[in-house]
């Protein structure tokens, strides 16, 4: 067995004939955390989507825990990789632990109950996540911190291998994006988790992952540690826009900042005077 | 890979604290409605146009029960609650129970407070199947009338088939389009029922009776065709109880927590169907059942499935029962259209359960 959880070869994928993202490579061992980057629509999402199977496979392979995941039946591979989306829809009625209970379904046959086991498990993820004194409450009351937090946990009781996040820090506030980023980073570390994240947030993304991937137009652009990857080069190429990098006071990490474009903002402001 | 021990055993006694509360609290709420309904169909064989004294009533239950030697009851009291009104109650909770169940299936699949059975066309395509027999010219043969319930069944379970062949994407059924069609295709199908009505004369009457939904021709045979299709449709749901709640997540995260997505909507909106259908054959459209049943349920049990549907069962048979029975003695010796009933007495019931909550329904 590969030490690699997971590991894209070639794989391309798409909707219908529409081909998104083309001939990826890339892989994620175990304990490892693993940045997405890229643009709005350069296929972040997808790439998650394909990895859990939702995405036609046009070509290349993907490979969990060793394991091809065509060969895995649904419930393997739900036992194997685990999702925690971008804005995750949860039912407002529902409890707290009823939903992290949910995260139990593919561990249990149709004509199981759950067990005291599958209780202790889903109260273990809670405790991890900090969102056992939610436990009682309906879904429908929690804040975004707190439902980010409930998805993990619910992540966490499929003990999976391979946990991906969409954008897992997208309309939290600053405390709450930190919360949850140290909280998936302790469960990479402590639990030996592959984790692949997407992130919008160039910054975060730099400090908080081991390596980054920048994909754009339909493919990686660049992989490596966050310094080779974030250059002001790569997101000219990649974003479009100029930025400014400097080394972050603290650990040294690529920090990027942007600043009004001067000839830009006066191109606009010429434009608006005429309408 | 670790292994999760269940080493605390203090956290697992904790767990059976917060979580086998609730969960006891609805088992009995199960037991609860189970006598309730028992109790229903006991008393609503009691009245009617000859009241029947509670005593007598007792006696001649206990009579057909083995092994017990009762005083024996006359035989027209035995006609009146065994072959009359027995078959009519049973009937009326048989229907109840496949409509709450189907609306909260619907509602559920759909993850729609405003579903019901009647959302993507089994409905119309009843009423335009009963309609049309109404009008053919065998049915000035009396005898002939059986062929009704046969028709409507059809028309049901077909304007469902059109329904899902126009909203079937590749191996997909994308919901929103499913419902988009139902709506449509409905309303072609009503707009053909009305133009029958208007054109029906002399058999008015009978087609508008069916479309409002009546009991009054119940019997023992009728009981007898509907019993399975709602006691299978009923199990066979209640088995998806667990996806339908993952579900509630939405189709993406279900699919990721390994269900069947296609398959599970293909199952649960089929079964769903065929027992909407057969209840409706018989009896006709009788709203409100299958929306304001499941809705009350989830309002005071909450939202989990596996209670939520067995509940609505027991509660909608109840409730069905007792509307009946208001509708055949109310206005006695007419009777009122058990649809008038339903949403005349279900409704304020209905919005008094909202007003007490006061929070998010759904």
């Amino acid at each position: 067995m590969s030490e690699f959880q997971l590991r894209l070869e070639g794989m391309t994928i798409g909707y219908g004939e529409r081909v998104v993202l083309r001939n990826v490579t890339l892989e994620v061992a175990s304990g490892e955390m693993l940045g997405l980057i890229g643009p709005n629509g350069s296929g972040k999402t997808t790439l998650i989507r394909g990895i859990t199977r939702l995405v036609a496979l046009h070509g290349g392979k993907i490979f969990l825990v060793g394991r091809e995941i065509r060969q895995l039946s649904r419930e393997s591979l739900a036992r194997t990789v685990a999702v925690v989306p971008q804005n995750a829809s949860l039912p407002e009625l529902f409890t707290a632990l009823e939903v992290v209970m949910m995260g139990r379904t593919p561990h249990l046959g149709r004509f199981h109950h759950e067990s005291a086991r599958d209780f202790a498990i889903a109260w273990q993820a809670m405790e991890a996540t900090d969102t056992l004194g939610l436990a009682e409450r309906r879904v429908g009351e929690f804040s975004g911190g707190e439902r980010q937090r409930l998805c993990i946990a619910r992540a966490l009781a499929q003990e999976p291998k391979v946990l991906l996040l969409d954008e897992p820090t997208v309309h939290l506030d600053i405390n709450h994006q930190a919360e949850t980023l140290d909280l998936v980073r302790a469960l990479c570390r402590n639990r030996g988790l592959a984790v692949l994240a997407a992130f919008h947030d160039l910054n975060l993304a730099a400090q908080y992952c081991d390596r980054l991937v920048m994909i754009a137009s339909g493919g990686v652009h660049t992989q490596g540690r966050p310094e080779e990857v974030i250059t002001t080069a790569s997101i000219r190429e990649v974003y479009g826009v100029d930025v400014h990098i400097q080394p972050h006071p603290v650990n040294g990490l690529p920090l990027v900042t942007v600043t009004p474009d001067g000839r830009k903002v006066e191109e606009r402001e010429r434009m608006l005077w005429k309408t | 890979m670790k292994a999760v021990s269940v080493k605390q055993t203090d956290t697992v006694r904790q767990v059976d604290l917060v979580l086998y509360l609730p969960w006891r609290r609805r088992v009995y709420a199960m037991a609860g409605l189970a006598i309730l309904l028992a109790l229903v169909v006991f008393l609503a064989t009691a009245v009617g146009s000859t009241q029947i004294p509670l005593g007598d009533l007792a006696k001649a239950w206990l009579s057909r029960l083995p092994f017990i030697e009762a005083a024996e009851v006359s035989t027209a009291l035995q006609t009146i609650i065994f072959d009359i009104r027995l078959p009519r109650v049973l009937l009326a909770g048989l229907v109840g129970m496949a409509l709450a169940v189907a609306g909260a299936t619907y509602q559920g699949l759909f993850r729609n407070p405003l579903a019901d059975p009647y959302l993507i066309g089994v409905s119309q395509g009843a009423a335009l199947g009963a309609a049309a027999g109404f009008l053919l010219p065998v049915m000035a043969d009396a005898a002939m009338l059986g062929l009704i319930p046969v028709l409507a069944f059809a028309g049901g379970i077909g304007a469902v088939a059109v329904v899902y062949a126009i909203a079937r994407v590749g191996k997909t059924l994308p919901v929103t389009t499913l419902i988009l069609a139902g709506v449509a295709l409905g309303a072609f199908l009503a707009s053909i029922t009305s133009y029958l009505i208007v054109i029906s004369g002399d058999r008015l009457h009978g087609i508008i009776a069916w479309i409002l939904g009546r009991f009054s021709v119940s019997n023992w045979a009728q009981v007898a065709i509907v019993a399975p299709y709602v006691i299978a449709g009923v199990a066979v749901i209640s088995l998806y109880a667990r996806p339908l709640n993952v579900m509630q997540l939405d189709e993406e995260q279900a699919q990721q927590l390994g269900i069947n997505v296609e398959r599970v909507k293909l199952v649960l909106l089929g079964v769903a169907t065929l027992i909407t259908a057969s209840a409706v054959s018989f009896c006709g459209i009788i709203g409100f059942v299958g929306i304001i049943v499941p809705h009350a349920v989830r309002l005071v049990w909450g939202p989990d499935h596996r209670f939520l549907l067995p509940l609505s069962a027991l509660a909608g048979a109840s409730f069905l029962i007792l509307a009946d029975t208001a509708a055949r003695t109310l206005t006695a010796p007419a009777e009122m259209p058990v649809g008038v009933i339903t949403a005349f007495l279900g409704a304020p019931f209905f919005l008094y359960l909202l007003r007490r909550k006061k929070k998010a329904v759904f």
